[in-house]
């Protein structure tokens, strides 16, 4: 009797306490929601104040320039194969800086990693001051580097290259390190024992281990650094986006180029998007097949 | 009988281990002869070796020394005889009349000490210029015989360039340039310029100590008004800049992931048994990421104008479509087994996904849309360059001027500062809001996987 009592003054506050906790959690999500709402709420005035055209105003022309673009492109439809052929070259030049700058960038940042792994750094004391190098470099928006190097180098793809290099160093390096912690020690063991130097344990040891993952780090970082050396070119770095600055600031008149020029980005984009989801898939399912067999 | 088949089978292994190791080698030698290949071939397709002869190395000499020094320029116009004192020659560094640092003494011969003995004497009619282990150099300029110059005797060294009508004298503790119009000083210091308060505050050239005395005696707030309105570094109009370009980010990011998260319902097999309209939204979500954030940057600013807001939509488009993306993925990874659970208690349509679906994505949902925050904040820095807005356009107008190399290495400093806090931000509501609320880790090894999906 006495137990039952007790057993359900135990319910009774168990509830109590329940109930309380839930409604204190829907209070607090509400109040973040309430706050969230009005930042985002405030952020939007505010940057709507201090834009030059407002969002009512832009919504009404946000499809006045496509339009333009396109009737004209339409217009002057036969010279669109002419186009799309003169601007291959700087189309090339563009996927170039992506490729040589993800390239060095995984270079850049295989050493990095390694530097900076715990168990495989040459110097295990220094492993602070190569991650904070890391992250320095991933913190660098491309663009500054590339806009101080375009005034020392001249205008032209090797500051975008260096600049993108460098961003691609750094974030490859964080996320390299991370997959090389999980490595397995055996191997560079049993290749010190046999007096192999740094360099040849881990290009032995420990980059056959890590390859596959490193290589579909890098491909998702070229798909992304086609991206920024587009935007690079726009601001003076050569390439497509070099380019396309030229027809836009030529306005009118020059429209079926630009569109040209829209639709080599937007089909290049995609395909290498598609083709590194491919190659990607494949060498991680190739990777798991290859640890169980 | 049986001795010939392990032989047979033994050739044959050993062909097969060869053509292993043959196989293998290729590749352990042919990778990296195909990637220095592709080097060898970049050198010359981007004219390495052209390089050296285009770039302006004298440009990069400038960036660096005026990066963490600056120099005073002393000024004596040699028609009305005026001698000034300015900060880097701008109007704003000017020193007031008849004012001036302590190693410039104004008076009818202004004397100006370079340190180390160096003295440069402004008189009447001739510029002096003391230098110790050479001796004086005198100038006279004059309006008809252009400049004279008195050397002391023996070779003219290679740091004195003269002409007719100019004579420049440069040494390791600054530069004279004398010409008919004007005699001009320059004297280098390390540091930042005027970078708390400038001249005409009345707080220039205090100490820390002092100006805490100050502050504790009521006049904080002019303290800080002088530093924040500070008219050379514009503390806080670049304050705002930052603000702007974080703004960018924030309003691009969740507006992106607010518009993402119901069309990403539409995408999902398992929640949309409408197959066309499941494939039309998906090829909406790759156009939309296809047409890359360059072109929606340009096509946005056109409807739009240059400010945060169209930057903000620029980031808001591209990443609905990558958000897109991930979410639709996520969904179609959820567990059915909770919803049944869910729908077992009686639960309709609206609790089913309120208490089955979303808990189980917000994990992933809110990893990504944090990751892609710090990302955006990056992306915004060059966005905001070319639709103007925020710290990139700071930035771009400041290395226009090519001269105010100072301002660009803050604005770098500030950037990355930038970029880091909001990196350590994202980490820390990621840790507080997803491992934080539960006792275990929810971030399961496939999770983590998916995120290395989306590294921007």
């Amino acid at each position: 009797m006495t137990d039952l009592t007790a057993g359900q003054d135990d319910l009774t506050r168990i509830r109590e306490d329940y109930t309380a906790l839930t409604q204190r959690k829907r209070v607090y999500g509400g109040i973040l929601l309430i706050l969230f709402v009005s930042l985002m709420a405030a952020g939007f005035h505010t940057a709507d104040d201090r834009n030059a055209g407002g969002f009512v105003d832009g919504w009404r022309r946000i499809l006045d320039y496509p339009a333009e673009v396109l009737t004209e492109a339409l217009e002057k439809s036969a010279q669109l194969p002419a186009h799309l052929v003169h601007f291959l070259p700087a189309l090339v030049e563009t996927l170039n800086i992506a490729a040589a700058a993800t390239l060095l960038g995984t270079l850049g940042g295989t050493v990095l990693a390694l530097l900076s792994t715990r168990g495989l750094a040459y110097w295990p004391r220094l492993i602070p001051l190569f991650r904070r190098i890391a992250d320095i470099c991933r913190a660098v928006p491309e663009i500054v580097i590339a806009l101080v190097l375009i005034f020392v180098l001249g205008g032209g793809p090797v500051p975008a290259m260096i600049a993108i290099a460098i961003h691609t160093a750094g974030a490859l390096g964080k996320l390299f390190s991370e997959v090389a912690e999980n490595v397995s020690l055996k191997p560079v063991e049993g290749l010190e024992s046999t007096g192999a130097n740094w360099a040849q344990r881990m290009y032995l040891g420990v980059i056959p281990q890590v390859g596959p993952n490193f290589v579909s780090y890098a491909l998702l970082r070229f798909e992304i650094n086609i991206r920024a050396s587009a935007i690079l070119g726009f601001v003076g770095a050569g390439g497509i986006g070099y380019e396309l600055r030229n027809a836009m600031s030529w306005g009118q008149g020059r429209y079926d180029e630009a569109a040209a020029i829209f639709i080599l980005l937007f089909v290049t984009i995609v395909a290498v998007d598609q083709l590194s989801d491919r190659l990607r898939a494949r060498l991680t399912h190739g990777a798991r097949a290859g640890a169980t067999t | 009988m049986s001795t010939a088949t392990t032989d047979l089978d033994l050739i044959h292994l050993k062909h097969r281990a060869d053509r292993l190791f043959t196989r293998k080698r290729l590749l352990g030698f042919g990778l990296p002869a195909l990637v220095l290949a592709y080097l060898a071939y970049i050198f010359f397709a981007f004219d390495m070796p052209g390089l050296a002869a285009r770039a302006n190395w004298d440009n990069g000499r400038t960036l660096v020394a005026d990066s963490y020094s600056y120099k005073t320029h002393v000024t004596r116009d040699n028609r009305s005889g005026a001698v000034s004192v300015a900060v880097e020659g701008e109007r704003k560094g000017t020193w007031p009349d008849g004012q001036a640092p302590d190693w410039v003494d104004l008076g009818e011969t202004t004397v100006i000490d370079l340190e180390n003995g160096h003295i440069v004497r402004f008189g009447p009619k001739t510029v002096e210029y003391d230098i110790p282990g050479y001796g004086t150099l005198r100038a006279t300029p004059s309006r008809s015989r252009g400049v004279v110059t008195e050397l002391p005797p023996g070779e003219v060294p290679d740091w004195i360039n003269q002409s007719k009508n100019r004579i420049t004298v440069t040494t390791e503790a600054g530069r004279l340039t004398v010409t008919r119009n004007r005699s001009e000083v320059f004297r280098y210091f390390t540091g930042w310029e005027l970078f708390w308060f400038t001249l005409d505050s009345p707080y220039h050239g205090l100490s820390p100590a002092e100006l805490a005395r100050r502050a504790a005696n009521g006049e904080a707030w002019a303290i800080w008004h002088g530093f924040w309105n500070n008219t050379m570094w514009r503390h806080g109009d670049v304050a705002w800049a930052i603000g702007e370009t974080i703004l960018m980010a924030f309003l691009g990011t969740f507006g992106a992931a607010i518009i993402a998260l119901p069309l990403a319902f539409l995408a999902a097999r398992n929640f949309n048994p409408l197959a066309p309209v499941r494939f039309a939204v998906r090829r909406v979500f790759d156009f939309v990421r296809g047409v890359d954030a360059l072109i929606w940057t340009v096509v946005l600013a056109r409807a739009f104008g240059p400010g945060p807001l169209t930057g903000a939509l620029a980031i808001l488009v591209t990443d609905s479509g990558t958000f897109g993306k991930i979410f639709s993925e996520a969904l179609e990874n959820v567990d059915a087994k909770q919803i049944e659970g869910v729908q077992s208690t009686g639960a309709n349509a609206a609790q089913r996904y309120r208490f089955g679906v979303i808990p189980q994505i917000t994990p992933v949902l809110l990893s990504q849309v944090l990751y892609f925050l710090e990302s955006n904040t990056r992306s915004a820095t060059i966005i905001g360059a070319i639709t103007g807005g925020g710290i990139g356009l700071l930035l771009t107008q400041a290395i226009i001027t090519q001269k105010d190399w100072e301002e660009v290495a803050y604005y770098i400093l500030l950037i990355v500062l930038m970029v880091m806090l909001m990196d350590w931000l994202s980490g820390w509501l990621r840790a507080r809001l997803i491992r934080g609320g539960s006792d275990k880790p929810r971030k399961t090894r496939d999770a983590s996987r998916r995120d290395a999906f989306l590294l921007p």
